[in-house]
């Protein structure tokens, strides 16, 4: 077995464009400051280069992918490149035809969110009037014959649906479920005093989760419930290692291990205008960074889960202490900890502040803020 | 690894992948795997093997005879068996139906 790490997974974040205003976006918060797209031969050669090195999984992401007039021409360079190709999608954007045009291109498999399972709660955290066109998109896709996830980002304003998005999931005839709890980067980090639910809340959602896989769930379906990690005491292993196999490539053609590692100070993050993937991937300082063991710090270094957890995750090492090299504050072997318990338990009262919306003319003034 | 207590198809019955799946040869992996919906199984040899001959018109039988032909010197028919019930059990694979669902 070799020992060079294999990008299976490229995150294609094709554009921040969004019909969408979810406060609880992963983007980052400054996007519309951001530089030009790249455009479909950058993306085709992002896409050739990733695929020589291994990556097999293609996540065709935004924004809003649908905003691409040219997403029919990636889908279908992506599967004759041997991708199996996954749309993450609203469904705003899309229709009948799109939907022809994608299954002709090959696309494999589509995504759908939703917001909430009732149209008005939906439409408040969509900031957009979407639920309707949404069940419509939902019902379109099952009909072309595709495979569907049904993705519900949950939070303090809509976790106590989780019955009703479940439900809502089988009479769409989804084939999985993912019930994502808010993770805390970009916009949700912004928004977090607003969205983490409380402890009841979070322990209640995986209860009726864990009653619906037992006595309503149809034999077909897979459902994946994501823990909220501020409550937890190991982190997650996130991306299963920086670096290790998980490329994102964002609207503008930085390489990043992750969503949000943009964020992290002193680190240049390349531009797949400017380098090969290869070059990127094996040679970058960004992408070696803290690749592997080497960089850890104490509690992780000497740790014995440290080939389970990876430390963590290094953007949450640096939004709380400030050194991303630092162990994810999550783990109560961290000497942060109590960071993560004051936030969780902050964030649960009652708060004066007001829910961000995620558009550009906030982006911008944000940006100027922080 | 397969597990004897989960229930074997007949060898009569057709097999297919499950919608949404592809099987390939992954260069940079060099083995066989498995894609689905944000997924992927890496195969060893002889789950590799064994699947290259699911397509919807084998049946378990003639899953198991090409193998034999492929494997002179084996005795595969248990292990055949075993493997496409847990790979039935993940939901790799499934009977296939009448009408010809999207190839």
């Amino acid at each position: 077995m070799s020992t060079a790490p294999t990008p299976l997974w490229l995150l294609a974040e094709l554009t921040y464009k969004c019909p969408l205003q979810c406060p609880y976006c992963s983007n980052p918060v400054d996007y519309a400051t951001h530089g030009k797209e790249l455009d479909t031969e950058d993306w085709i050669r992002v896409l050739t280069e990733a695929r020589k090195l291994g990556a097999a999984q293609l996540g065709l992401s935004g924004g809003e992918p649908l905003a691409r007039t040219d997403l029919e021409d990636i889908i279908r360079e992506g599967r004759k490149l041997g991708y199996y190709t996954n749309l993450i999608t609203s469904g705003i954007g899309m229709d009948e035809d799109r939907l022809d045009n994608f299954k002709v291109a090959g696309l494999d498999h589509i995504q759908v969110s939703f917001q909430a399972s009732s149209e008005e709660l939906n439409n408040w955290i969509a900031g957009t009037d979407s639920f309707q066109h949404k069940l419509d998109m939902a019902k379109a896709v099952k009909a072309a014959g595709f495979q569907m996830v049904l993705c519900f980002v949950t939070h303090r304003e809509n976790i106590e649906q989780i019955d009703q998005m479940l439900d809502l999931s089988v009479q769409l005839n989804a084939d999985y479920v993912e019930l994502a709890t808010t993770q805390y980067y970009g916009w949700a980090f912004l928004n977090r005093d607003v969205l983490m639910p409380t402890r009841e809340q979070v322990i209640e959602a995986e209860r009726q989760t864990n009653v619906f896989r037992d006595e309503r769930m149809p034999s077909h379906m897979k459902t994946f419930y994501v823990v909220p990690d501020y409550f937890e005491k190991r982190p997650k292993p996130c991306m299963s290692g920086w670096g290790s196999l998980f490329l994102v490539v964002t609207p503008d053609g930085k390489a990043l291990p992750c969503h949000a590692a943009r964020q992290l100070p002193g680190i240049n993050f390349p531009n797949v205008r400017e380098h090969s993937i290869s070059d990127i991937w094996h040679g970058s300082e960004a992408m070696n960074k803290f690749r592997g063991f080497e960089w850890m710090t104490e509690p992780c270094r000497s740790c014995s889960e440290k080939e389970k957890d990876f430390g963590g995750c290094r953007c949450q090492a640096y939004m709380f202490t400030g050194d991303p090299a630092n162990t994810d504050p999550v783990c109560d072997k961290s000497p942060h900890h109590d960071l993560i318990d004051q936030a969780a338990k902050v964030s649960q009262k009652p708060t004066e502040k007001t829910i961000v919306f995620r558009n550009p003319k906030n982006s911008r003034r944000e940006s100027i803020t922080t | 690894m397969t597990n004897s207590t989960i229930e074997r198809f007949p060898d009569s019955t057709l097999l297919a992948l499950a919608p949404g799946y592809r099987f390939q040869w992954e260069e940079a992996q060099n083995c066989h795997v498995l894609m689905y919906p944000e997924g992927m199984v890496s195969l060893n040899d002889s789950s590799g093997e064994i699947l290259k001959h699911v397509d919807g018109a084998n049946s378990v039988a003639d899953i198991i005879s090409h193998l034999e032909r492929q494997f002179p010197d084996a005795d595969l028919g248990d292990d055949v068996r075993d493997f496409l019930a847990e790979a039935g059990n993940n939901g790799w694979v499934k009977p296939s139906t009448d009408d010809k669902a999207n190839s």
